[in-house]
């Protein structure tokens, strides 16, 4: 019976933000759709009303004063321990940064399989087969666990997170891990935010250069056109290479995997590396003078043209849209 | 120190990759299989923490014989010694069991790797090992600093950074920018081809996951490529609006 499954879901607060990831609405919204019960398993206080609103059963807020500062091996010590008590066969992480380093942990406490971060999951009979990119998006691999038991990671912005048509009013318990200081080796003592910045992971719409810009000067025209969309900067490795941009922008195989919504390629030819880190964005737009450039060959819309005529443009467009919208 | 560094022998990011007709193997005949890329940076941070530290640093792969030319490759950036554990049907779980079995019989200071390998991109590895070690990590590294048994490290995360105290024993996994592996001189490479490696048995255990099928993925693109008109950015931006409905 494919609803003999219970399931949790995991989640973390963003740091000093009242409010679920949204990485792990996605996850408990992916969880709903294959299991009987879902449970969230919430390291402090969390929104019960936000949770309900998501159609979660029951919530565990999981406290210990180890658990003040944020520690992957602490926290994934104490979930493990709720779940060797509890009766769940699958426990879901969005693959955040956090995410994948707690999920393959807790799936050795727990001697279950870890499947990484999957862009698909699906129940055949009463086993749970997900489908993970390999080989740099190239290729795809439908897994499932050779264990009861099951750790899964969602690749972010792959589910989209949905309300449950009736909220429910989930019962809250806490729970007490039993933590000394073994369990807490790893800490992380404080989190530099990038101010009034919006970074690539967590952008809808990411507008990215290449080396069709010819200069860092020339990034203002990407910055301009990504705040104009509400979006984020990103850039390709030879740019970031050659010190115009931070790494930390840099989306591509040596950088950082998206999935946003819309992804805007300028100038950037579109390299197998780069496309490696991008190709699973819902839709993919891009503005390149080569008409033969490999990015054109992924992309939903195009612009064959040059860089420094068309983004100018295409700002004062965008504008003209979002006053009528407005 | 006891430095552990593990490597992969992963096909080259360019590589033409497809699956067999019924999707249960891929084709790798004609691939060019490299160094994993993060794993430059690997060793190269083991050559740095054994320059301000002392203690030796071994390289280790889970592979096949083939893979025993990326353990030249690190004994010629400066590896002291390296092991080869022959085996090619483990899962990420087996690979773990390998790496953290031969990390115990070292008594490992430190465990280094590359942030993901290339292959699978599961960007796992170092909390399996070290979870199956007892041992704390910290993966996708971009700076660490090592003071007696105190460990200091930064790696990104969504929208910022975090800076986290450690202690050793530790797995690190590390990113790009962390620093800039050299490149082996031909002298080393030469003396790298007839220095010993080490041959370790793997101790088989149960896989804990299953490739059922490989497929290629075909994603529909709308491919709907324009000129550089006025109107033609106008019907770009109808598109993404409209359409798409993205903007």
């Amino acid at each position: 019976m494919p609803t003999s499954l219970n399931l949790s879901g995991f989640f973390t607060k963003k740091p000093r933000l009242f409010e679920v990831e949204r990485a792990s609405l996605e996850a408990i919204t992916a969880a709903r759709g294959i299991a009987s019960r879902v449970v969230a398993l919430c390291i402090g206080s969390c929104d019960t009303r936000q949770l309900g609103m998501y159609g979660v059963d029951e919530i565990i807020t999981v406290s210990h004063p180890l658990l003040d500062a944020y520690s992957s091996q602490a926290v994934a010590e104490a979930l493990a321990q709720y779940l060797q008590t509890h009766d769940a066969n699958a426990v879901f992480f969005g693959a955040t940064a956090q995410g994948k380093e707690l999920a393959p942990r807790v799936a050795v406490l727990l001697e279950a399989a870890y499947l990484p971060d999957c862009v698909s999951i699906s129940l055949e009979g009463n086993r749970i087969e997900a489908i993970r990119p390999l080989y740099a998006g190239k290729i795809r691999a439908t897994v499932t666990p050779m264990t009861a038991r099951v750790v899964v990671s969602l690749r972010p912005n792959m589910f989209t997170a949905r309300m449950a048509d009736a909220a429910t009013e989930p019962a809250v318990t806490s729970f007490t891990p039993q933590l000394d200081e073994q369990h807490r080796k790893v800490v992380v003592t404080s989190i530099q935010r990038n101010e009034g910045k919006l970074d690539v992971l967590e952008a809808d719409i990411v507008v990215s250069g290449g080396r069709g810009m010819k200069g860092p000067e020339h990034f203002a025209l990407i910055e301009e056109l990504a705040s104009v969309l509400g979006g984020a900067v990103g850039a390709s490795r030879a740019v970031v290479d050659a010190g115009w941009r931070p790494h930390s922008e840099q989306v591509g195989q040596t950088g950082k995997t998206v999935s946003p919504n819309l992804y805007l390629a300028c100038g950037i030819s579109g390299a197998v590396q780069h496309l490696a880190g991008m190709s699973s964005s819902k839709v993919i737009a891009a503005i390149n003078k080569d008409k033969d450039a490999p990015i054109f060959k992924v992309a939903d819309y195009g612009i064959v043209g040059d860089v420094f005529d068309v983004i100018p443009k295409l700002i004062e467009q965008i504008k003209l849209l979002k006053q009528r919208m407005a | 120190m006891n430095i552990l560094v593990c490597i992969s022998y992963v096909p080259d990011t360019a590589a033409k990759i497809s699956t067999t007709p019924d999707g249960t193997a891929l084709q790798m005949q004609g691939v060019k299989f490299i160094l994993n890329p993060y794993d430059e940076f690997a060793i190269e941070e083991a050559l740095l923490q054994r320059e301000k530290h002392g203690g030796r640093v071994v390289v280790l792969t889970v592979g096949d014989s083939a893979a025993t030319e990326i353990l030249r490759t690190a004994l010629a950036m400066g590896a002291d010694a390296a092991a080869h554990v022959p085996a090619t049907s483990l899962d990420s779980y087996g690979v773990a069991v390998q790496i953290a079995d031969y990390a115990r019989a070292m008594s490992a200071d430190l465990v280094l790797l590359g942030r993901q390998s290339i292959d699978h991109d599961s960007f796992q590895m170092a909390s399996t090992v070290s979870a199956l070690l007892g041992m704390p990590s910290i993966s996708v590294v971009s700076k660490l600093d090592i003071e007696g048994n105190r460990v200091y490290a930064e790696r990104d995360i969504e929208g910022g950074k975090e800076i986290l105290n450690a202690e050793l024993p530790i797995v690190i996994s590390v990113q790009k920018g962390i620093n800039n592996p050299r490149y082996p001189k031909l002298p080393d490479i030469m003396k790298a081809k007839s220095k010993p490696i080490e041959t370790v048995q793997p101790r088989m255990v149960d896989p804990r996951s299953e490739i059922l099928r490989y497929d290629v993925p075909q994603q529909q693109r709308a491919n709907k490529i324009l000129g550089d008109s006025d109107a033609d950015i106008a019907e770009f931006v109808r598109l993404l609006h409209e359409e798409a409905k993205v903007i």
